[in-house]
């Protein structure tokens, strides 16, 4: 399907309802064409569910499928020109690699099936094991069978469901670059589905992060990571220290004044949702300094726990009224702290954001760290 | 001593083999054999004239072309049901479904004997005539739970995803099930025709309740002739019989690893 015009994607109303349970509730999304778009989240946040409805594998309670102006909602997957890369990779043991990779263009009655295939081998650096069988290649490889399988349909959208799950992490690492640069030279619409919130961050134009059958928050890596509208966003991409607060009718030159556990602290006015007083104070811990040269903002605790990672040394600051707050410096040559030591804190205005407090400050925070 | 030590899995395999293969040979061994009196189990003197002349008995080959053909058409009709039960079966959930994997069940559990005259006295009842019609009913019935055996660990065996996939790289319904269906589950059913083949055709008990005498089979002849005598015809086709099963098994296995080798 070479030179055909493939148009946005967008979900309209989409849900998914299995007997009681509801995987996923009235979605709108729109992926426009060209880009590559994470969906992130927990398992069973229903971000599978959701590609398997874009596939055709599922077929939606409710809501409407459209790609650019068609509406495939109805549609079986077989008719739909959208392909998956699947968690498994589900290669055809039969088959040899090249008939694995021509088999959708033969559905089609493609003429240059078998010469299409081999150049997409060709772009995923397999050309010399297409006579072999799936079995006889490594993990990796059978990873770029899969992808090449897909891609070779010019598919208006490309569905990668934890394409990289089953990679060790060096591999892993490698396949991230591997596929943002075959994404760029095939000019396809790729959504990829992972739980890994590095890997959505690295790869991805756009994410979308949901929990619990909802997208929490749509955008681009940087400004979900600076600016998290939620405490399930904040602690499921990252890192956060949160400390409750309140915000004080103090106004200063863009500034909001909040205190928190009776230390005034201040906070830059964009980064808190209007007409909010009780907060959640968040700071990344890269963000925050041993010392005073962070910023105006400081507090002093005790260093619980020092670990040295190589590149950056991550401290655990206990504050008087118990929470441990996360420090991580550069090992660039600042200033070193010892465990039982007692040290300031200090940030600057821009790095903190405010949360409304209704929220559950540990949402999303040990999610993250099952999948380490 | 430390020599045996070490061999002695390859000693108790050699073991286990002779002990399987001495019927079989002592079995070729007198087709050449021509015996002095009507029975055929004292070696007298070489001979191949039972191999020139295999049907040189009256009746041997017309019970031998009956149980052919009754083995046949059982083998074929029990694999397709067997098949689409075995499926059913796998991928489907449906009422009665437990019950219907506990009687496909039931024909491996029953003696033979108790099932034989059951269904002698159920073909009375409804009026079927004994002989090869009544032998075929009771063939393929028992041959269909070896066949969704055979099938259903084969299906239960196969990735739901591959099927997925075929369909989302544009595959029809059918094409699926004919390119990545039916040849990931063939060894399956190709193993459970065999099986229903060879039970079939060696089949004594079921069988002779439910003969009448114009539906003599291989296994009825060989047993009504022992009392009367063993022509050395029957150790010719016994002979034959193993050597197309010798074939058909080393063939399937040569195929397999040239396959392996042609991937490679």
């Amino acid at each position: 399907m070479a030179g055909h015009e493939s148009g946005d994607l967008r979900l309209a109303g989409i849900s998914k309802q299995f007997e009681a349970f509801t995987a996923v509730h009235p979605l709108d999304l729109t992926v426009p064409a060209g880009s590559f778009f994470a969906l992130l989240g927990p398992s069973g946040c229903g971000k599978t569910t959701t590609l398997r409805m874009v596939a055709g594998l599922e077929e939606p309670t409710g809501g409407r499928i459209l790609i650019g102006d068609k509406d495939i909602t109805d549609t079986r997957a077989y008719q739909r020109n959208v392909n998956t890369v699947f968690q498994s990779y589900a290669l055809f043991p039969h088959m040899s690699v090249v008939d694995n990779v021509s088999f959708g263009l033969k559905r089609r009655g493609d003429k240059n099936a078998d010469r299409k295939a081999k150049e997409a081998l060709e772009l995923v650096q397999l050309g010399e094991v297409a006579r072999k069988r799936p079995s006889q290649l490594s993990g990796g490889m059978q990873q770029r069978v899969a992808l090449a399988r897909a891609i070779v349909n010019r598919p208006d959208v490309l569905l990668l469901d934890e394409p990289l799950g089953a990679l060790d992490l060096k591999l892993r690492r490698q396949m991230q670059i591997e596929l943002k640069r075959i994404q760029s030279e095939v000019g396809l619409t790729f959504i990829h589905v992972t739980h890994d919130q590095e890997e959505a961050m690295t790869m991805a134009d756009t994410i979308a992060v949901m929990n619990s059958g909802r997208v929490e928050q749509l955008g681009d890596p940087a400004t979900l990571y600076e600016h998290p509208r939620s405490t399930f966003v904040a602690n499921f991409l990252g890192q956060s220290n949160l400390l409750r607060a309140t915000v004080d009718r103090g106004e200063g030159n863009g500034v909001v004044e909040v205190t928190s556990h009776g230390h005034r602290l201040e906070v830059r006015r964009d980064h808190v949702p209007a007409g909010v007083r009780d907060i959640w104070l968040g700071v990344r811990p890269e963000k925050l300094r041993l010392g005073d040269s962070g910023g105006p903002n400081r507090l002093s605790g005790q260093v619980t726990d020092v670990s040295f990672t190589g590149v950056a040394t991550q401290y655990l600051v206990r504050m008087p009224w118990g929470r441990e707050l996360v420090v991580v410096q550069q090992n660039d040559g600042s200033g070193r702290a010892r465990a039982g030591e007692t040290v300031t804190i200090s940030w600057a205005a821009e790095h903190g954001f405010a949360l409304d407090a209704s929220q559950d400050a540990d949402a999303g925070a040990q999610l993250e760290d099952d999948h380490g | 001593m430390r020599w045996i030590r070490k061999h002695l899995l390859a000693f108790a395999a050699l073991a286990v083999l002779v002990y399987m293969l001495v019927p079989n040979v002592v079995v070729a061994l007198f087709s050449f054999n021509k015996p002095s009196g009507r029975y055929n189990y004292e070696w007298t003197k070489f001979s191949t004239d039972a191999w020139q002349h295999p049907c040189g008995t009256p009746g041997i080959c017309d019970s031998l072309g009956l149980s052919l053909k009754i083995g046949i058409t059982a083998s074929v009709v029990a694999t397709i049901l067997g098949t689409m039960v075995a499926f059913a079966l796998g991928r489907h959930r449906f009422r009665g479904r437990a019950s219907t994997n506990l009687l496909i069940f039931m024909p491996m559990a029953t003696p033979e004997v108790v099932m034989g005259s059951s269904l002698l006295t159920l073909f009375v009842m409804m009026g079927v005539p004994s002989g090869s019609g009544a032998i075929l009913i009771a063939h393929i019935m028992f041959c269909l739970s070896f066949v969704v055996v055979a099938v259903k660990a084969r299906v239960a065996a196969l990735d739901p995803r591959l099927e997925e996939a075929a369909a989302d790289l544009g595959a029809t319904p059918v094409q699926t099930f004919l390119r990545v269906t039916l040849p990931l589950t063939a060894p399956g059913i190709a193993a459970g025709a065999l099986l229903a083949f060879s039970l079939s055709f060696d089949d004594y008990i079921i069988t002779n309740f439910n003969a009448s005498p114009s539906s003599i089979t291989f296994p009825m002849y060989v047993w009504g002739a022992s009392t009367r005598g063993t022509p050395v015809q029957i150790n010719v086709i016994g002979t034959i019989m193993f050597l197309v099963a010798l074939v058909v098994v080393i063939g399937g296995q040569l195929l397999g690893s040239r396959r392996q080798r042609a991937a490679a």
